[in-house]
């Protein structure tokens, strides 16, 4: 579905991705894992357009989307939520939902997958009229993912869903994931608690300063003892 | 009754003011550029305006119109020729740029049209003399006071109810989440252009209809003043660029009414001083607080 080839990044005279490539399929959920500054962020931000690779090539579903405007991007079915959730906090939690259908034209489609974000996320139901900057962390993160959805992507980018929430709110937040990936969403989900991400991915990337190290099945590497040295705390 | 006559005077006035706020708050908000040239894009629908009644004889309103929608292209010009390309430069220098483009502007309409007043035909609207409680106000006042408030109530409507009007907000809280929805950034900002220089082009139809005099540096001193406005009522948030506008209007009339006319000027400008000392975020500003 996703085809990402000999990708390379900049920011600036920064290398912040050397040569990464990787391949999603549909229907999976991949997780990248790896520390702070590896690079993860950054690889999401260059799929969804946000940043122009300097070499390298993103094809997706056939197409490359390399370079490509970010509003392109969303057209094409890739939703990125990002790092820090980055909701309009002086929106309400409807008129956030209603800018994540901003390309989208079937009024009545809207109106359904407004109705399907609901049923994954009741407390935004409640806070419909509220602004999105009132609502509490989790909260947020919901509206982020639910924004997300209402572009009706093929694959939803995920970046650090779990920061700073509670366990239990974390807990909720990955089941939900879990549930978006079973009605046909596939998920690429950058995170740093790489137990949990591990624990839902059918297959997961290790990066480490800019380049992919590792790679494979999630139960592979969560036995891994490299991984488990690196990332699960353990030894 | 003197006071309360001074008061209507004040509210035209500050209608006007507001009108021209409005552009330079929603510029700000959307991409933290003090547009300095927009005084000029009064001076220029004001002149449409003028053009627009005397040789193609048209009416208060199609003339209205007409100015607006020339502003609202001119305005568009300015950002994709001028700001556009220093859309990551530094502020400051984003800020010298908007006085050069004003100078440029100022003295472009003297090069080509010269230097000269014009003035207004007096007889674009009718100046009945209204009764209203004791205070006697012209029919005109209360025209060019509706014209405003109604193109307010519109603007209010556009930015809250239509999706333009959303990505706008959308764009001037976080422009690279509002990319991700597939907002395109460029032309929603250019839109955000249009619309602000639109108001300024019916405030300078409406300024020469009630002040009759005009000519290509007059946009100077109100454009200051608007900028004030904008300012006092908390930069970037609309509903302050209108309090702003109406509220230094009537300061101003104020002080006229109580002898102080030769202050009128030099109080706005109090105002800004004061603002920034005691009140920087302005009566509707709020401080930023943020939630990880």
């Amino acid at each position: 579905m996703l085809k990402v080839e000999d990708l390379n990044v900049y920011y600036g005279n920064i290398h912040a991705l050397k040569g990464v490539s990787l391949e999603i399929n549909e229907g999976e959920i991949v997780t990248l894992i790896g520390a702070n500054g590896a690079g993860k962020s950054t690889l999401l931000k260059t799929i969804s357009g946000l940043l122009k690779p300097k070499q390298g090539k993103i094809i997706f579903e056939g197409k490359s989307i390399t370079a490509k405007a970010a509003q392109t991007i969303v057209k094409q079915g890739i939703s990125h939520v990002p790092e820090g959730r980055r909701v309009f906090a002086n929106m309400t939690v409807e008129e956030n939902l209603q800018l994540g259908a901003y390309l989208r034209k079937d009024k009545k489609g809207i109106k359904q997958d407004m109705e399907m974000v609901y049923d994954l996320f009741p407390r935004l139901l409640e806070r419909l009229k509220q602004q999105a900057g009132t609502l509490s962390g989790g909260e947020q993160q919901m509206l982020a993912m639910g924004r997300a959805l209402m572009a009706k992507p093929r694959l939803l980018l995920l970046d650090e869903p779990s920061m700073g929430l509670a366990p239990l709110l974390v807990k909720t937040i990955f089941r939900i994931i879990e549930e978006i990936n079973v009605t046909g969403t596939t998920v690429l989900l950058v995170e740093q608690n790489a137990n949990l991400a591990l624990s839902i991915a059918d297959r997961a990337y290790v990066v480490e300063t800019g380049r992919i190290v590792l790679s494979g099945n999630a139960e592979e590497l969560t036995s891994s003892e490299k991984v488990k040295m690196a990332y699960l705390g353990g030894n | 009754m003197e006071i309360i006559q001074q008061l209507v005077n004040g509210i035209s006035l500050g209608s006007i003011y507001a009108l021209i706020a409005l552009g330079y708050t929603m510029v700000y908000g959307i991409v933290k550029l003090i547009n300095f040239a927009h005084g000029d894009v009064f001076m220029v629908g004001s002149f449409v305006g003028f053009y627009s009644i005397t040789f193609l004889h048209l009416s208060f309103f199609p003339a209205l119109i007409l100015s607006m929608v020339a502003c609202a292209l001119f305005g568009v010009l300015i950002e994709r020729i001028a700001y556009k390309p220093l859309r990551n430069a530094t502020r400051i220098a984003a800020l010298i740029t908007a006085i050069g483009v004003s100078l440029l502007i100022e003295n472009g309409m003297i090069f080509f049209r010269g230097a000269q007043l014009e003035a207004y035909p007096n007889d674009i609207l009718p100046t009945n003399k209204i009764n209203l409680l004791g205070v006697t106000v012209e029919s005109k006042s209360l025209l060019i006071l509706g014209v405003s408030v109604a193109l307010m109530i519109i603007l209010q409507f556009v930015v809250h109810k239509t999706k333009i009007g959303k990505a706008m907000r959308a764009v001037s809280h976080d422009a690279e989440a509002a990319k991700l929805m597939g907002i395109n950034v460029n032309n929603t900002i250019s839109a955000t252009f249009a619309i602000g220089s639109s108001l300024a082009g019916a405030a300078g139809v409406i300024f020469g209809t009630y002040y009759y005099k005009i000519e290509p540096l007059m946009g100077v001193i109100p454009g200051l003043k608007a900028f004030v406005a904008a300012v006092l009522g908390g930069i970037g948030i609309i509903p302050g660029a209108m309090v702003g506008g109406l509220l230094l209007g009537v300061i101003e009339s104020l002080v006229s009414a109580a002898g102080g006319s030769l202050w009128r000027d030099g109080v706005a400008f109090i105002v800004l001083i004061l603002i920034l000392i005691f009140m920087p975020q302005g009566i509707f500003g709020k401080n930023k607080r943020e939630k990880v």
